[in-house]
Formats: C-alpha cells, sequence, structure tokens
C-alpha cells in the first residue's frame, strides 16, 4: 500500500516537472538539444520509476507509531524554530533551546537535559567561533538592538 | 623513477607543521566518527566540511584533513561492531559477523589489534595501489570525449544503485530526483533559470552540501526519534590489551587477499568499501576448510571484511581523482569538498595541480601509519569516547551541522531547506529508497547534462554518436550489466548481516 501511494506521489511529481520544464525559456543561441531535453529525460525516468514502483510494490514498511510520529513532529519543530531564530537571536539561546529539548526527547530528565543546552550552547559557540572561526553571532540583533 | 619525484614532491607537501597536525588531527576526529554508531563516514565529513573552510584551508590541507577523517572513520568503524555488535558504519558491518564472538570470548582486545592490523595492511598497500594505478588511469581519461564521459556517469549510477537497494526502480528513481534538483538554477550553457519559480535564493541552484548533510545528518535524527529505546547495546569488557602476534601472522594472507579484493571493488565506480568488506569476507569463508567456525569468532572473518573494506576506501579514490566519479558514498561527499575548492577533477589535475594530487598521497601514507598507532596502542581512549551518552551526543552533532551549513551562506533558507532534506531523506529510507544516488545525481548532473549537449553538438544531432567509440560501448554494457546483474544475484546479495545482525 505503502509503495502505492508513494508511487503516485512520484508519479505527479515527475509530470509537474516536466510541465515545468516546458516553461523554461530557450535562449537564442541553442544547442541541439537544448535546455529542456535533460530534465525532460529525468522527468520521464522519474515516471517510469513511478509505475514500476506501483506495478510491483514492496512489502510495506514499519511505519513509526502515533507516539513516535509526535516525536518526530516535535523535533521537526524544533529544528525549524532553530533554523529561523538562529539569525534574529543569535546563536546562544536558540541552541540552549533547541539542545535541551532534543536531549529531553532522547532522555526525559530535567536535569542532564538543562545541562546538555547549557553546556552545548556555550562550549559548541566557543569551539565554534574561537577555535573555529565560524561566523555566529552570542545575540542577535533583536537583543542588543 | 618518475614515481619517486612525484612521491617527493608530495611529502614536501605534507610534511610541513600545518599539514601534518591537520593529518593528525583528522585522524583523530575520523576515528571518533567511524567509532560512533549512527555516524558513518558520509555523514562525518559531510558535517566537518563547513569546517574546514571557515578555518581558511588552501586546497591540499583541506583535502588533507578531509581525507584523514575519511581513513579513520575506515579505521575506527570496526570498534563499535566488535564492543558492541553494531557496526560503527556501513562497511564494518561485515566485522560484527566475527568480531563481536570474538569479543563474547574475552577476546575483544585481541580482535580489535588484529583488525587495527588488518585495517593498516588494507589501507596502506591500498594506498600504494593508488599511487601506481591513478597516474595510469589519468592518462586513460585523456582518451574520454563528451560521449565517453556520458557513458561513464550512467555506469556510476547503474552500478551504485544496482546494489543500493533491493528494487532497482528504486535505485534508479533516487538517481533521477537528484538529477532533477540538479537542474534547479542557471543553465551552465545559456544562463537561463530553469525551474526555479522565481525564487531568488534557487537561482545558483541547490547547494551540495545543504542536500548531502540534510539527507545524512538530519535524517538520522528523524530516525533516533523513531528507534528511541529499542536498540539497546550489549557492552563487552574490553580486557587487556595484547598483540596476538600468533593471529596475526596466520591470518596475513587473508589480509593480503582482502586487500587485493576490496582494492577492485573499491575501484569499480559506485561500488565503494561496503562491497569490498563483503566480498572480502565471502571469499573468505568460501576459500577456508573451516567453514563452520566463520560467524563464531573466526579471527580470519576479523581480518578479512576489515583489510578488504579499507582497501576499498583508497581504491575509491581513483575514480573519484582520475575521472571525477566517486567510487562510494563517502567519497561522493569528498567530491562535493572538491567542487566547493574549485577543484576539478581528472587527467588535467594530475598535470596542472600535482602538489595537491601527490601531497594528498603523500599525507595518506603518513596517515595510516598514524592511524595504526591511534588504533592499536590507543584504542582505549576510543572505547571511552563510545560511552558517550546519546543525549548528548544527537543535539551536539545537530548544532554542529546547523551551524556549519548556516556560516556557509548565513541564511535560514539554506537551514529550512537542509530540514525538508532531512524528512524527504528519513521517509525514503523508511520506504527502501537508496539516498547516495540522490547525492551523486546532484553533484554529477550538470556534468552529465554539459557532457550530452557536447556529444550532441560535436555529432550535430545524432544521437547513435554516443555509442561510436569502443571505450564508450564497453561503459554502456558494463551499465547495463551492473544494473541487471543484481537482479539475479539478489538472493546471494541479500542483506549479508542480516541473521546476526
Amino acid at each position: 500500500m505503502g509503495d502505492r501511494v508513494f508511487g503516485l506521489l512520484i508519479a505527479v511529481v515527475a509530470l509537474g516537472y516536466i510541465l515545468s520544464a516546458t516553461q523554461i525559456q530557450i535562449g537564442f543561441l541553442s544547442d541541439p538539444v537544448g535546455s529542456r531535453t535533460f530534465p525532460y529525460i529525468v522527468g520521464g525516468v522519474a515516471l517510469l520509476c513511478a509505475f514500476a514502483i506501483m506495478a510491483r510494490p514492496d512489502p510495506d514498511p514499519e511505519w513509526p507509531a502515533w507516539r513516535s510520529l509526535g516525536r518526530i513532529g516535535i523535533a521537526l519543530a524544533v529544528l525549524y524554530l532553530f533554523a529561523i531564530a538562529l539569525r534574529p537571536l543569535g546563536f546562544l539561546i536558540p541552541a540552549a533551546l533547541a539542545s535541551a529539548i532534543l536531549a529531553y526527547q532522547v532522555r526525559p530528565v530535567v536535569r542532564t537535559a538543562a545541562a546538555a543546552g547549557l553546556g552545548l550552547s556555550f562550549g559548541l559557540f566557543a569551539i565554534l567561533k574561537y577555535a573555529l572561526g565560524l561566523g555566529l553571532a552570542p545575540f542577535g540583533r533583536m537583543l542588543t538592538g | 623513477m618518475e614515481l619517486l619525484a612525484h612521491l617527493a614532491q608530495g611529502f614536501a607537501v605534507a610534511l610541513t607543521p600545518t599539514t601534518l597536525l591537520l593529518a593528525v588531527g583528522g585522524c583523530f576526529i575520523g576515528t571518533i566518527v567511524g567509532a560512533l554508531p549512527g555516524l558513518g563516514p558520509s555523514n562525518g565529513v559531510a558535517i566537518l566540511i563547513p569546517l574546514a573552510f571557515s578555518l581558511g584551508l588552501d586546497a591540499t590541507e583541506a583535502l588533507v584533513l578531509m581525507t584523514s577523517v575519511y581513513y579513520g572513520a575506515m579505521y575506527g568503524g570496526r570498534i563499535s561492531s566488535i564492543l558492541l555488535n553494531i557496526p560503527g558504519d556501513e562497511p564494518a558491518l561485515m566485522t560484527t559477523l566475527d568480531g563481536y564472538p570474538m569479543a563474547r570470548q574475552g577476546r575483544a582486545g585481541d580482535a580489535l589489534v588484529l583488525s587495527g592490523v588488518a585495517s593498516f595492511v588494507g589501507a596502506l598497500l591500498a594506498t600504494v595501489g593508488l599511487m601506481l594505478l591513478a597516474p595510469l588511469l589519468a592518462r586513460v581519461a585523456y582518451l574520454f570525449g563528451p560521449p565517453e564521459y556520458f557513458a561513464l556517469y550512467m555506469l556510476a549510477f547503474c552500478t551504485l544503485g544496482g546494489l543500493a537497494s533491493r528494487n532497482q526502480a528504486k535505485s534508479a528513481l533516487a538517481a533521477a530526483i537528484g538529477l532533477g534538483i540538479a537542474m534547479i538554477g542557471l543553465d551552465n550553457q545559456t544562463g537561463i533559470p530553469r525551474l526555479t519559480f522565481g525564487e531568488m535564493h534557487l537561482m545558483d541552484g541547490v547547494d551540495f552540501l545543504v542536500a548531502i548533510v540534510g539527507l545524512f545528518a538530519v535524517a538520522e535524527v528523524f530516525i533516533y526519534m523513531e528507534n528511541h529505546g529499542r536498540e539497546t547495546a550489549l557492552g563487552v569488557a574490553l580486557g587487556r590489551i595484547t598483540v596476538p602476534v600468533k593471529d596475526i601472522v596466520r591470518c596475513s594472507w587473508t589480509m593480503l587477499r582482502a586487500t587485493g579484493i576490496g582494492f577492485f571493488a573499491g575501484v569499480l565506480p559506485g561500488a565503494g568499501a561496503s562491497l569490498g568488506s563483503f566480498l572480502a569476507y565471502m571469499a573468505e569463508k568460501s576459500a577456508a576448510r573451516d567453514k563452520e567456525s566463520f560467524g563464531k569468532g573466526n579471527p580470519r572473518g576479523v581480518a578479512a571484511p576489515e583489510a578488504g573494506n579499507n582497501a576499498a576506501a583508497g581504491g575509491a579514490l581513483v575514480p573519484m581523482l582520475t575521472l571525477g566519479v566517486p567510487g562510494s558514498g563517502t567519497t561522493a561527499v569528498l567530491l562535493a569538498l572538491l567542487l566547493t575548492l574549485n577543484i576539478t577533477p581528472g587527467p588535467l589535475l594530475f598535470e596542472e595541480r600535482p602538489e595537491v594530487v601527490w601531497g594528498l598521497m603523500a599525507a595518506l601514507l603518513i596517515a595510516n601509519f598514524v592511524l595504526l598507532v591511534m588504533n592499536v596502542p590507543m584504542v582505549r581512549l576510543f572505547v571511552k569516547i563510545l560511552s558517550v551518552p546519546p543525549w548528548l551526543l544527537l543535539p551536539g552533532i545537530t548544532m554542529v551541522s546547523f551551524s556549519g551549513i548556516y556560516s556557509l551562506s548565513g541564511s535560514s533558507f539554506d537551514l529550512i531547506l537542509m530540514i525538508a532534506f532531512g524528512l524527504l531523506g528519513y521517509a525514503l529510507r523508511k520506504l527502501d529508497v537508496p539516498t547516495v544516488p540522490i547525492i551523486l545525481g546532484i553533484l554529477l548532473g550538470n556534468n552529465m547534462e554539459d557532457s550530452l549537449r557536447r556529444a550532441m553538438v560535436i555529432s550535430d544531432g545524432d544521437w547513435t554518436y554516443l555509442f561510436s567509440s569502443g571505450i564508450s560501448i564497453g561503459l554502456w554494457a558494463a551499465a547495463v550489466a551492473g544494473f541487471i546483474a543484481p537482479m539475479f544475484l539478489r538472493n546471494l546479495l541479500k542483506r549479508p548481516g542480516a541473521g546476526s545482525g
């Protein structure tokens, strides 16, 4: 079942890809192959594969239980928020919060999670900024004005 | 004699204090990366590439650092295979078969030392093989025109895809996904944007480091979150470490045989270290008179896969340096490093930048001796590092990957794209769609298209030109064979360690 849905999804995406490729402008100095052919080929191969997967689906994988799905959802949200907070808030605070939540998900003990958050945020900042010279700001513009 | 002159030039580059320090540091980090379960060599190298850039290293230095990490990871993978029965990385899977039983018999120290020596033999001889073979292959590469390169890329996708999944359609799909992503951005030949959907950030295309770190490292976070608690590792106490001279002597032929097999598997584009260790183990088992003792702690079953996978790791550098086609997943990541450093692999690299090529090879020779010291007398240190708790490790790796990618562009867009690749990688892993062909597609897509278009310009649109030379016909034939053969060999190749892993 999983593979049939997956195959269908891929088929739709591949068709969309081919349709978008028809919109590519052709320059006036074009070669025999042009800018569209290779995307067409790639889209066509993907479409063929999608049909092959739908025709002969593999047995379903073991899908995660709702609980695991929830954990993955939380991790996803944490990573997304970290990604958008890194610029306005700087490294230290988002990194401490994100590491603490991830650590808590791995081992639900408040003390170790807090230690992981603080330790990783300050420790990694020191290593990445001063030993490796990465361009990280400790606090972002929103906090320092 | 030409070789010795080149090598002397290489050592002049490699023996500077900075390069030496980078080689030693790379070996150390690499062994840790290899030893930690779940953080394989491709992952480790991908996460570290952005950090290597921020150090402001020149091309040779960056390459020495990352290949030392690569070699180190290959050595380190065996440590958790033997002690925890969890392969530290995929090629170390075969080492669990006899390594863990040896450890259970109280011979963990012997197994670690023996496999360390086997790794050294495999890696050292493969490095010598690389020095001999790469310049020859580079000369052959001069005969390659656009149609031959196009056929070579096909070969890489077919052999890699043929082995990566149990379903050929899924491997081919993975390659198509990668190639499709590579098309995004400005067309190399006309400068017209393609498939960017008006998004400014996509004009330059999708940065392959973003894709690699997403597909490997971020996907790993989601997989961990799902499997959490299910993988309980039964640790084995590490007793006194002695050197099992008798075993080493008895396994010396095994190591040499395995090195030969592994090197050959590595040189084949796309096949890589996992195949090397698998073939080496299988060959050793089928040649042995005491077949039943394999899987129950036979020292030869430890020496063969370790020599095989380290030899394959060296062999995989041959096609990457001479043809620009990586021989394995991790060399694909190393190719990403080369391309980002503006170094085009191929025959011209050997002519124009000999200091890079030979400096790298000399550094690899040195790295092998460093690794032998780290992995035999100092192995206890790495066993300690294995006990870093996951609640510290998982967020730590995540933070390092995010900071590395963020420092490349300073944009949240890349980070969000990376998370999207992580989700994609997670879903594809669940569906048994291999992710390495995607990486290869993103890396090689533009070159592949260019070679096709150039071939068509030369032949004025005649498609039969693609099959007009002996070399290209041979490559096409090998590609077809590489794609189809696994369908028949499936029963043989199916999950080699499934029963005991």
